[in-house]
């Protein structure tokens, strides 16, 4: 069934992704997960690792623009494209609109999984700036919250589309940055 | 968790993929959107010595019309299904099947032509095919074959696709006056099915001319409900037809107790799916006229 290759060096790959806007890279086997290249080739720990069977969502990153479990890829089968982790969503020192709206909300209690909503809200707000609470708990329907803090998850989310609403009717930077209407 | 090593190729088109199966098929195993696959590689059920990533081969994601059938690319992702608002009257069966595959984000990256080829007993889409009488294209160095979804399922998670072959393409008959819906019972999102039934017909005026059903977590593979689709054939669906149906299917099932629920209950589930996926069909398939 299998012959595992006494060197592993000869199997590795160059792997380059741009995460978080940045070009990065480094020669890894084809086994190492996305979650795991991210967390140890890149030291970004801001995404998780909960399940690690691609039940949970903790290790959501968006690919492209779109979210996906990070514990269920290969590095090397996304090299090339564009990653954007929890640690790309703030612009410097200001909050973007979702991670304000979590803080206003209190969309979290342990934090262990608000890495992933936020991400997977983030997209969401993309396509579909005005969602309806059932498609923002459809949306998040792919990532569990243990604290059970789902309520507060979604008002989180409509904060979110309710800033970004505003700063697209009176868009100064400075209000996006501030988080908008604080 | 990780897998076991692999040595990775990510060919750029079919015929370089067909060359290294051709070559190496028997110690590969093909990938494309990994969703089924690397959960197995990591828990180690499976440790091919290589892993073929097709993911990247182009023209091959997508669902378009063509000579009367439905094309769906072996690439295409199950969240294109969903969301392709021309399937929700041309097959609506498609889009429903898709909108409760395992969770968004995986339907985001998960391929209809992987799952398939996955073979899981509790897939979804192999009952949706088995239903819609779907023809699978294969794909080696010798050449392409077309394999029936009748006889494309073996057993659970085997297909009898060569080492040598990759599937590119589904072929799904579109006639008229026909439509079909997917029902399904999960424990929560991300669940496999409880079960679930596919049912499609095809009416001839006030008669059904012909049915399809397919069934999901109640067999070693996903089931083609043959006497019951044959019960129906010529038939006005009636209540009785339809419960005849719905009653010949539900013997046709070989439910297992498990953690889901017990084998009565599931073979119940798949008597209520019947009926209520045939009076859903037959209503949509009218309304199409």
């Amino acid at each position: 069934m299998n012959s595992v290759s006494p060197n592993l060096d000869a199997l590795a790959r160059h792997v380059s992704l741009k995460v978080n806007g940045a070009e990065r890279s480094a020669d890894v086997e084809p086994r190492v997960l996305l979650v795991d290249f991210i967390r140890t080739n890149l030291r970004l720990t801001g995404t998780h690792i909960g399940c690690d069977t691609s039940s949970c969502g903790a290790c959501t990153v968006l690919v492209d623009g779109t979210p996906m479990k990070s514990c269920t890829l290969l590095a090397v089968q996304v090299s090339g494209r564009s990653i954007s982790t929890v640690e790309g969503l703030a612009a410097g020192a200001a909050m973007s609109p979702m991670q304000t709206g979590f803080h206003e909300e209190h969309g979290l209690q342990c934090g262990f999984c608000t890495p992933g909503m936020m991400l997977v809200g983030t997209a969401l707000l993309e396509h579909n700036p005005n969602p309806t609470e059932e498609q923002i708990r459809w949306a998040i329907s792919g990532n569990i919250c243990r604290c059970t803090g789902y309520m507060n998850i979604v008002k989180a989310i409509q904060h979110a589309a309710a800033i970004k609403a505003e700063a697209v009717k009176a868009p100064k930077p400075e209000a996006v940055a501030a988080g908008g209407g604080q | 968790m990780f897998p076991a090593a692999f040595d990775y190729r990510a060919p750029s088109s079919l015929a370089e993929a067909v060359d290294i199966l051709r070559q190496r098929g028997e110690e590969a195993k093909v990938m494309a959107g990994g969703q089924s696959l690397i959960p197995l590689l990591k828990l180690r059920f499976s440790q091919p010595a290589l892993v073929v990533d097709i993911g990247r081969l182009p023209n091959l994601a997508g669902v378009e019309r063509k000579d009367g059938h439905l094309r769906v690319g072996a690439l295409t992702r199950h969240v294109q299904v969903e969301s392709n608002t021309d399937l929700r009257t041309l097959c609506p069966i498609l889009p429903e099947a898709a909108h409760w595959i395992a969770d968004p984000l995986i339907r985001n990256q998960g391929t209809v032509g992987g799952s398939v080829c996955h073979a899981d007993p509790q897939g979804d889409w192999g009952s949706v095919m088995l239903a819609l009488d779907a023809d699978f294209v294969a794909r080696s160095e010798s050449g392409e074959r077309t394999i029936k979804a009748a006889d494309f399922f073996q057993g659970p998670f085997t297909t009898a696709l060569r080492p040598d072959e990759v599937l590119t393409e589904i072929r799904i008959p579109l006639a008229a006056h026909s439509a079909g819906a997917y029902n399904k019972l999960e424990r929560k999102v991300g669940d496999f099915a409880t079960v679930a039934v596919a049912v499609q017909v095809e009416m001839n005026g006030d008669k059904i001319a012909k049915a399809g059903i397919g069934l999901t977590s109640v067999g070693d593979r996903n089931l083609k409900a043959r006497d019951a689709e044959k019960s129906l054939a010529g038939k006005q669906p009636t209540d009785e037809a339809i419960a005849e149906a719905a009653r010949l299917a539900a013997a046709a099932a070989e439910p297992k107790a498990d953690v889901r629920g017990s084998a009565e209950f599931k073979r119940d589930i798949v008597r209520v799916f019947v009926q209520r996926g045939l009076k859903t069909a037959v209503a949509r398939a009218r309304g199409g006229q």
